[in-house]
Order: C-alpha cells, then sequence, then structure tokens
C-alpha cells in the first residue's frame, strides 16, 4: 500500500477546502486535498445561478464561476489534490493517519494537521418524519439539483417543495424554467426560511404560492407518489379539518441541512448539539491537537463568501500551529439571549478575532450587545435580522481588552 | 424457462425461498415465482429480523414447534449462507411484581417448547446483562439462544443458493389464474406468462388467501396486522446488547427495542389491523406512544435519531393465530403455508423441512441430488475490511476503492455485484448491499447508484424503478427535444 507525506490534509474540496489549502501552502507548507468527486469546487458546481462571490470578489457569480476562481489559484499554486478519493477513516495521534480509497488505489496519508472541510447533508424525510405510503418520487432539492444541473435528469413533472429554505426556492424558479410544473412550496414556520431575494426572484415571479404556516401531513401514492395533504397551523396547533390535496408527481424536501462529521467523531472530535459541528477554539481548532474545520462541515452557512473567509482564516492557523505558535491565552465564547450559537467557542485576545453567529429571532432595528463577563464592551445596531441571516462580527484587541481582569472572562454576544 | 415442472412455488418472501432451497437440494425441476421486481419484497423484507428464543406461545401451537425447530438451524444456515446473523440474546424485562408472574409463566412455557438457553434473572443480573435498561426494571427472562438477523439478506442467500441448484426464479409473475388437467397445474401470470407443475405450493404471504381462490382451494382469510417500525441512526447511545421485549400483552409482544445486526436500532413494531393489503403507510399518531414506551425500557432511546420508519403486514389467520400449513382437501397436490406470521421467519428453515415431508406424503418423489452445493461465495464488503485489506481487494477489483454510499461504506464493487446476482431496482441493491440504508437515506448515492444502474443493465433513465412496476424514478432528461440530426 502507498503512503504519502504532508505538513496538513484537507479533507474536502469545496470552498472552504480550497480556501484552507491556498494559506497553508502560501505559508510555506505543504498541503494535500483529497476530494470524493471528479472536480473540486464541492456543492457550488451545481449552483448554476448567480449571487455568488459579492463579498469576496466583489462581482456576481454563479456557483461554478466562482468555484473556478478558487481552483485555479489551487492549481496555480501546485497544490496536489486527490480526486474521486473518499477518506474513510481519520486516526488521530501526534502524526494523523488519513484512509483515502479511490478506484486508483487504497492508500494512507500521514501529516501534523488535518482540515476537517467535509461540507454538509440534506435532512430528509425521516428527519421530518412525514407520515404516509412510501412511493418512488420524493427527493432531497440538493439531490434533485445535482440531477438536473450536472445530469440533466429530471425527477418529476409536476412539484410539491417542502420547507422554504434557499435551495428549494432556487429549485422551484429551475424547475418552472425547464417546463415544470411547481404547484406549492409549503412552510412550516410563519416565516419563510429563506432569503428574501429569492422568495421574490424564485416565486413571485413565476407565480408560485407560498403556504406559510402548513405542513404535509400525507404521503398519497403507492409505486410513485401522487399527492400529498397540506394542512394548516393555527395557534401551533394542526387543523385537519382544513386539509387540502395537492396532486404531484415529486416531492422536494428543503428542510435543512446537517453538518456531516461522521468522520470528525470517529476522530474523536467533539461535536456540539449547538450547530452540529465540532466546537473550536479562536484557531478554529478542535478538542483534538492537529485538527482543524471550516466551511459547512463546522455550522452551516448561507453565503460561500463567509465560507472561503472561514476556511483560509483557518488555514493561517494551521501555519502558525505547524510553526509552533499558539496563543497565550483564551477566553471563553457565550451565546447569550435569542443567539443560538456563535463560532468559534473561544477568542484570542492577542489578535483580531472573527465570529459567525445564527440569530433566533425576526427584527428590524435589533441591538448586538457584545459583553465581557457584565462590563459590556461593543454594541452594534442591526436594520434587519433573522435565522436565515448569518450575523458576522469581527473584534479587534482593544475590545477585548475592555475586559477588566476577570479572572474567567466570558465573551457573551446577545440580541434584543 | 421451462414450463414444465415437478413443483412451483408461488410466493419468494422467506417461506417460499426457504422451501425452494430446501427442495433444491433433491432432483426436482422446481420454480419460484413472485409478482414483485425483486424476491422479499413483502413482509420478508418488513420485519423486526428477530431470531425468536421459543418461549412466547405455548406447544400446543404449530407455530412454536416450528419456531423451536428452526431457531436451532440457523448456525449451520449462516455457515453454508453468509448472511448476517448474530445470537446476541433476547431479554423479558419486568418493572412491576405482576409482571414477574408473567415471567415465570413465559420461562416455563420456554421449557416445556424445548427451548434452550434460558434463565430467570434478577434485577442485578439483567443489569449487568444489559446496562442501558431502565434502573427501575426489577427482573425478567434471558432467552440466550435469541438471535438477530437482517431478513432480506437472508432471504436473498436462500434464493440465490436455491438458483445455484437449479431453481427457476420468475419475477414479475403475478399469479392471475389456475387450471388442473392431466395432472398438471397451469398457473398464469397477469401477463400471460404460463408454467405447468405437478405440485403447488403456496406460499403467497398475505395473499395466501387469494391463490387459495384462484386454485378454487380453502376458503380462509388472511388479515393484515400492520407493524410500524423507527430506524435509529447507528451513533445512536442506546444501542443496546441484546434484543429487549416488555412483559406481552394479551394479543401483542409489545414495542421492543432491538440492535441490528449492522449496528443501527430499531424501535417497533405497532400491531394495527388493516383492511386494505397494499397499505404500508406510516402515520404520525404512533411516534409519541412508541418512543415513550421505549423510554421505559432502555431511557436513553431518542426521536432525534429516527433515521426512517417503515411498516410490514403480518398475515395473521384468525381465530387462533396460529401456522396453516397443510394438503389442500379441494385442491389436488396443492400445499398451503398459510397465517405466517411472527415467528414465520425463525421458522421458516423449519417451514421448508415440514413441507418438505408434506411433499413426500402427496408422493412426489424425494431423491437427494448428488452434486447439491449448499455453499455461496462470501461477499465481502468494504465496510468490514480493514484499510490492508482493503488495498488488497482493490488490487484486485479497482472498484473496491470506490466508495459510492458514504454513511455505510459501500463500494461500487458491491453494487455491481448485486447488479450481476440480479437485483436491477435501488430497493433490490439497497436491501442487497445496504447502499442507502444509512443516515441520509440514498441523499448522496442514490444519483451514483441509477447511473451504474444504467451503465451495467444498459436500461434507460427512465427504466430504472425503486422497486419495479409503476416506481420510477426520473421523469424527463434535459436537452434538445430534436437533436439536430434529425432536423
Ligand atoms: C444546495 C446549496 C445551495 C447553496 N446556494 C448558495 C447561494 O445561492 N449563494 C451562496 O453564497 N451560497 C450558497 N450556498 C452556501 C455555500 O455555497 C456553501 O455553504 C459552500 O459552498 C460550502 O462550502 P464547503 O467547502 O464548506 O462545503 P462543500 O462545498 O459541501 O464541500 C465539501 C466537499 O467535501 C467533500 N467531501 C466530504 N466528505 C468527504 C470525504 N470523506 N472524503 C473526501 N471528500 C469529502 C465533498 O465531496 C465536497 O466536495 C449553498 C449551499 C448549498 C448546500
Ligand atoms: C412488523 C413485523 C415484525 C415481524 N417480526 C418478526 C420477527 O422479529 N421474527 C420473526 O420470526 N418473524 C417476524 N415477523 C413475521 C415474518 O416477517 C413473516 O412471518 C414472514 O416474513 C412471512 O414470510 P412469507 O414468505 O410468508 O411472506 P412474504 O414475505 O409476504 O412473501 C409472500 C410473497 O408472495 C408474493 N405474492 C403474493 N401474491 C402473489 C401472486 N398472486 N403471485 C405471485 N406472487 C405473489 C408476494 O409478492 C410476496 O413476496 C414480523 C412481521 C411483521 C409484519
Amino acid at each position: 500500500m502507498k503512503e504519502y507525506r504532508f505538513d496538513s490534509v484537507i479533507i474536502g474540496g469545496g470552498a472552504a477546502g480550497m480556501a484552507a489549502a491556498i494559506e497553508i501552502t502560501k505559508r510555506g507548507f505543504s498541503a494535500v486535498i483529497v476530494e470524493r468527486e471528479e472536480h473540486l469546487g464541492g456543492i457550488l458546481l451545481q449552483c448554476i445561478h448567480n449571487g455568488f462571490g459579492l463579498h469576496q470578489f466583489k462581482e456576481e457569480l454563479t456557483g461554478p464561476e466562482y468555484a473556478e476562481r478558487v481552483s485555479d489559484e489551487v492549481r496555480q499554486l501546485g497544490i496536489p489534490a486527490f480526486l474521486e478519493t473518499t477518506v474513510t477513516a481519520v486516526k488521530d495521534g501526534d502524526v494523523k493517519e488519513i484512509h483515502c480509497c479511490s478506484k486508483a488505489g487504497v492508500f494512507i496519508i500521514r501529516s501534523h494537521t488535518v482540515v476537517l472541510a467535509m461540507g454538509c447533508r440534506e435532512r430528509n424525510r425521516g428527519n421530518i418524519g412525514i407520515p404516509g405510503a412510501r412511493p418512488a418520487g420524493i427527493f432531497t432539492a440538493g439531490l434533485a439539483q445535482r440531477l438536473i444541473n450536472i445530469d440533466g435528469l429530471v425527477p418529476g413533472k409536476r412539484y410539491v417543495i417542502v420547507g422554504s429554505g434557499d435551495i428549494g426556492l432556487i429549485m422551484a424558479r429551475r424547475l418552472s424554467w425547464i417546463g415544470c410544473q411547481v404547484q406549492a412550496v409549503v412552510e412550516i414556520q410563519p416565516y419563510p426560511a429563506g432569503l428574501v431575494r429569492n422568495i421574490v426572484q424564485c416565486l413571485h415571479d413565476f407565480k408560485i404560492p407560498l403556504h406559510l404556516s402548513h405542513a404535509v401531513t400525507n404521503i398519497h401514492g403507492r409505486d410513485r407518489i401522487e399527492a400529498v395533504d397540506v394542512t394548516p397551523i393555527i395557534e401551533g396547533v394542526h387543523d385537519f379539518s382544513k386539509t387540502f390535496r395537492l396532486d404531484c408527481d415529486c416531492l422536494l424536501l428543503s428542510v435543512g441541512l446537517i453538518p456531516e462529521n461522521e468522520l470528525s467523531r470517529k476522530a474523536g472530535v467533539r461535536i456540539t448539539p449547538q450547530h452540529n459541528g465540532p466546537e473550536v477554539d479562536a484557531c478554529m481548532m478542535t478538542n483534538r491537537s492537529g485538527i482543524f474545520a471550516c466551511g459547512n462541515v463546522l455550522h452551516v452557512h448561507d453565503l460561500v463568501d463567509f465560507v472561503s473567509e472561514e476556511g483560509g482564516r483557518t488555514g493561517r492557523f494551521v501555519a502558525r500551529h505547524l510553526d509552533g505558535c499558539a496563543p497565550r491565552r483564551q477566553f471563553a465564547v457565550e451565546a447569550g439571549q435569542n443567539i443560538r450559537y456563535v463560532v468559534p467557542a473561544k477568542a484570542d485576545p492577542a489578535t483580531e478575532n472573527r465570529f459567525y453567529m445564527r440569530p433566533m429571532i425576526v427584527k428590524n432595528e435589533a441591538t448586538l450587545e457584545i459583553k465581557i463577563n457584565n462590563t459590556t464592551v461593543r454594541t452594534l445596531r442591526k436594520t434587519h435580522i433573522q435565522p436565515s441571516e448569518m450575523i458576522c462580527v469581527t473584534l479587534a484587541p482593544e475590545d477585548l481588552a475592555r475586559w477588566g481582569g476577570a479572572s474567567e472572562p466570558t465573551l457573551q454576544f446577545s440580541l434584543a | 424457462m421451462k414450463t414444465h415442472y415437478d413443483v412451483a412455488i408461488i410466493g419468494a418472501g422467506v417461506i417460499g425461498a426457504a422451501i425452494a432451497r430446501k427442495l433444491s437440494s433433491y432432483e426436482l425441476d422446481v420454480v419460484l415465482v413472485d409478482k414483485e421486481a425483486d424476491v422479499s419484497f413483502g413482509t420478508s423484507k418488513a420485519n423486526s429480523g428477530i431470531v425468536h428464543g421459543g418461549f412466547h406461545s405455548p406447544a400446543k401451537y404449530l407455530k412454536t414447534k416450528l419456531e423451536v425447530r428452526g431457531n436451532l438451524m440457523f448456525d449451520q444456515l449462516q455457515k453454508e449462507l453468509d448472511f448476517p446473523f448474530r445470537r446476541c440474546g433476547i431479554l423479558v424485562v419486568a418493572f412491576r411484581e405482576e409482571e414477574l408472574q408473567a415471567i415465570e409463566t413465559l420461562y416455563r412455557q420456554g421449557i416445556d417448547n424445548g427451548a434452550f438457553g434460558l434463565e430467570l434473572c434478577g434485577r442485578e443480573r439483567l443489569l449487568h446483562l444489559e446496562p442501558k435498561l431502565h434502573p427501575d426494571v426489577i427482573g425478567g427472562l434471558h432467552a440466550a439462544n435469541g438471535g438477530i438477523i437482517e431478513p432480506y439478506r437472508f432471504v436473498f442467500a436462500l434464493v440465490e443458493s436455491a438458483r445455484k441448484n437449479g431453481v427457476e426464479l420468475l419475477l414479475n409473475f403475478k399469479v392471475q389464474s389456475a387450471s388442473h388437467a392431466d395432472g398438471l397445474h397451469t398457473i398464469v401470470a397477469g401477463d400471460g406468462r404460463a408454467v405447468k407443475a405437478r405440485f403447488i405450493i403456496n406460499a403467497a404471504g398475505i395473499h395466501a388467501d387469494d391463490i387459495s381462490a384462484v386454485f378454487n382451494a380453502e376458503s380462509f382469510h388472511i388479515t393484515a396486522r400492520k407493524g410500524e417500525e423507527f430506524l435509529l441512526d447507528r451513533e445512536s447511545k442506546a444501542y443496546p446488547g441484546k434484543v429487549i421485549f416488555p412483559v406481552p400483552s394479551a394479543n401483542s409482544k409489545g414495542i421492543l427495542v432491538i440492535p441490528t445486526v449492522d449496528g443501527t436500532l430499531m424501535v417497533g413494531p405497532t400491531a394495527v389491523e388493516t383492511e386494505d393489503k397494499g397499505d404500508l403507510a406510516t402515520t404520525a399518531r404512533n411516534l409519541e406512544d412508541v418512543f415513550n414506551f421505549a423510554r421505559k425500557l432502555i431511557p436513553s432511546i431518542s426521536e432525534r435519531d429516527i433515521i426512517t420508519s417503515f411498516a410490514g403486514l403480518r398475515p395473521a389467520m384468525l381465530p387462533d393465530n396460529d401456522f396453516h400449513i397443510d394438503i389442500s382437501r379441494m385442491a389436488p397436490n396443492l400445499i398451503q403455508v398459510a397465517g405466517i406470521q411472527s415467528p414465520g421467519l425463525t421458522a421458516a428453515p423449519a417451514i421448508a423441512d415440514y413441507v418438505k415431508d408434506l411433499l413426500k406424503q402427496c408422493d412426489c418423489r424425494l431423491v437427494e441430488k448428488k452434486n447439491y452445493d449448499p455453499y455461496l461465495p462470501k461477499v465481502s464488503g468494504l465496510r468490514h475490511l480493514s484499510i490492508h485489506e482493503a488495498a488488497e481487494a482493490q488490487a484486485e477489483n479497482p472498484l473496491y476503492g470506490n466508495v459510492i454510499c458514504r454513511c455505510e461504506n459501500i463500494s461500487e464493487a458491491e453494487i455491481v455485484e448485486a447488479i450481476r446476482r440480479g437485483h436491477h431496482t435501488l430497493d433490490g441493491i439497497k436491501f442487497f448491499t445496504r447502499a442507502g440504508m444509512g443516515r441520509c437515506q440514498g441523499g448522496f448515492c442514490s444519483y451514483r447508484i441509477i447511473k451504474i444502474i444504467m451503465r451495467e443493465t444498459g436500461m434507460g433513465y427512465h427504466e430504472v424503478t425503486k422497486r419495479g412496476g409503476g416506481s420510477y424514478l426520473l421523469a424527463d432528461r434535459l436537452g434538445p427535444s430534436t437533436p439536430a440530426t434529425e432536423a
């Protein structure tokens, strides 16, 4: 069996993994990307709509264009990548062992550092427990997106979409464009899960009804799906007397993403239930020394630009770790009122720190308050917040210097 | 395809499959027919997968004798056929004084039935055997001989072994009519195909009554009793070492917690009678009750770990709920194998022996085949290989290196093998390889498998199905509707 040695192994060649590999390489260390698909780019490759890159490249790109810009840089820097190769295990230790499988061979890579950048997967019918018959014709929206945009295969003609997440909305428009009929988008919450611009551009422009506060409560059809029952939810209770039926030959589920952390768990990485990803410190390092995480495997992002930023930052921390540097002291970071989680879970008072967080509420004119123990260090105004839009905050060492010398400083973010 | 056989078996569930394999050891021409696109697509794919311990019912029932006998046959069968099976043991647990009485009764019943490995346990012993049990447990029964099995893999192996020894398999063959002349039955499928055979075995599960009617034989009614099961992720902390039963009520074994051989966990089954024999719908209503009940057995069980749920139909014959296996008194040379509800899976190998004896009584000559080969080659799955073994397997067959199902770690080699062994639907491949059975439920691998099916079989995209019939997966293909060359 072949064996290789690198300073760092990046698992996953999406936006996050590529950004990390670039920064590590630029700092003079050897990095290798392992990617199970044929091409670098990850989920971007199937997102043929535009809206990517406004922050990173200051222009509007499609997913594949964005992927190409980044993968061009990977190639220019001569970063090696094992494509069509799946990592099946990571064995932790001082030197880590990464087990790789591909048609071309089964081999091991040894390295001092690993970057987890495996992205996420879609929640499915079992996860949300839609009862009813179990016919063919039920797909996750991302799978349908891949089938249509990459393989040119269309799963059905008449659709109902469950969940108003961005992928579902974008698929509603995509399906309309290829001559399919979208009967409705059904959302259990009283507000849409996706971005406002997507509601307008993907539903309103195509006159596709959006049923808020409604749930799919039954599935009909023996061999292939024929219809679903949709039930309104009134003050938190299903009103079955108002259930109606929508005919369809395909049901798409756009009901959320889950970070893909099987490998991480098996390597002994601690996963926090707050964002279903590894708990990372101020250097994006997990509880396992030398194992880092970034991108959707860490927490689900809505914008690829933020993924790239996080990946690049992680790459710089990997290089520092390989140089033997580590922060002298770290503050704990905590999600306060109305915030679901904050990443990373630690702050380094000696440098600039960037945080991503998810609000739990929808509000105009909100205030984000940042405290260390009981001292407010900064207050920020937000014109509009909603759970589907991540908040990004950068704190300078000066902000963190105002903590007043408590023995166990905790940095807390809260929204009101 | 021949047109004359000695024996035709209707139904390729575990019962028909076990009978077919048994008969394949004799000098007989046997055909096994099923209406579905693959074998084991009926009740035999949707059950609890338990090899029962022989103590649940009293000795007076035929099902009890066959359960006890069947249980003992599994080790040899596994050696020959290499299907996933483990004698992990069964616990029946009591939480109240009254229930201890019932435990005692089960224990005595089991001893009377001739079951092996039964042990009455106190609290300490139970918690030692299964530390995940609810601490309020006060006593129970341990049946060390009980086990778990992957039921469809068992059926696939039985059928494959039968075919290897000469049995013909006809799929998508829905028996709709039959006639009898000159000592030969003719059975005709919905699509017009016909098969002649001297002996017929009715192993049609929930449709055994309909098949009996086709032959103008005994009139009886099979009641479909639906059981829903919930499948939990292999990461679930609740995975027990043994199958956990509550103390049974008058008409049900109750909600169980079942470790599956492949490391996932199952909670169920419910028991609801249904009029509609095609009703495999799952319901939301049961979920809460089922989980509240299961948590009384093992507190760490959580709905959050559900990856999917499914339902199966028990073919029950009321009022006695026993197996009805007999030579028909009305139709010539027809053997009825009806009412095979639980413990049908456990009893299947013993039922096959029993049916063979009935055939003998009908003057069917049984001469042992000299070249009968009971063994099947082992299929090695990537997930069971160490990295070094995987490297060797890949060197021999590169497809072993290509991971198709990421949740269960299934390689392209295994998918291709499944297709070569005749499993051409997504579900058939799933049951054969486990690809698509894990936590993402095929979200990642199904398009890859569809493409491999198309490549290996030459089917078009519109011909690939989930499980045969009208269960197509893809409706259309993008691209110019009239290619330039045609213009
Ligand atoms: C369907 C969808 C639509 C989106 N639409 C938009 C949008 O319109 N605009 C926007 O700005 N953002 C969008 N996003 C968000 C953003 O594009 C993604 O969050 C970002 O691209 C994720 O990058 P990543 O590198 O973390 O993950 P991914 O792109 O998912 O990359 C992970 C990579 O890891 C590989 N991998 C995983 N496990 C292994 C393993 N064991 N071995 C080898 N390789 C492995 C995978 O094949 C994959 O290529 C969308 C996200 C999704 C999921
Ligand atoms: C929820 C549940 C849990 C269970 N748990 C256990 C357990 O843990 N242990 C245990 O021992 N037993 C268990 N059982 C019982 C066990 O599953 C059954 O006894 C067994 O699977 C019955 O096998 P079968 O071959 O008779 O039926 P089936 O598997 O249903 O096979 C009958 C076949 O006949 C075919 N058929 C029907 N009509 C026609 C026709 N007209 N033409 C051609 N083919 C036809 C069908 O397609 C089908 O494939 C359980 C059952 C259920 C429902």
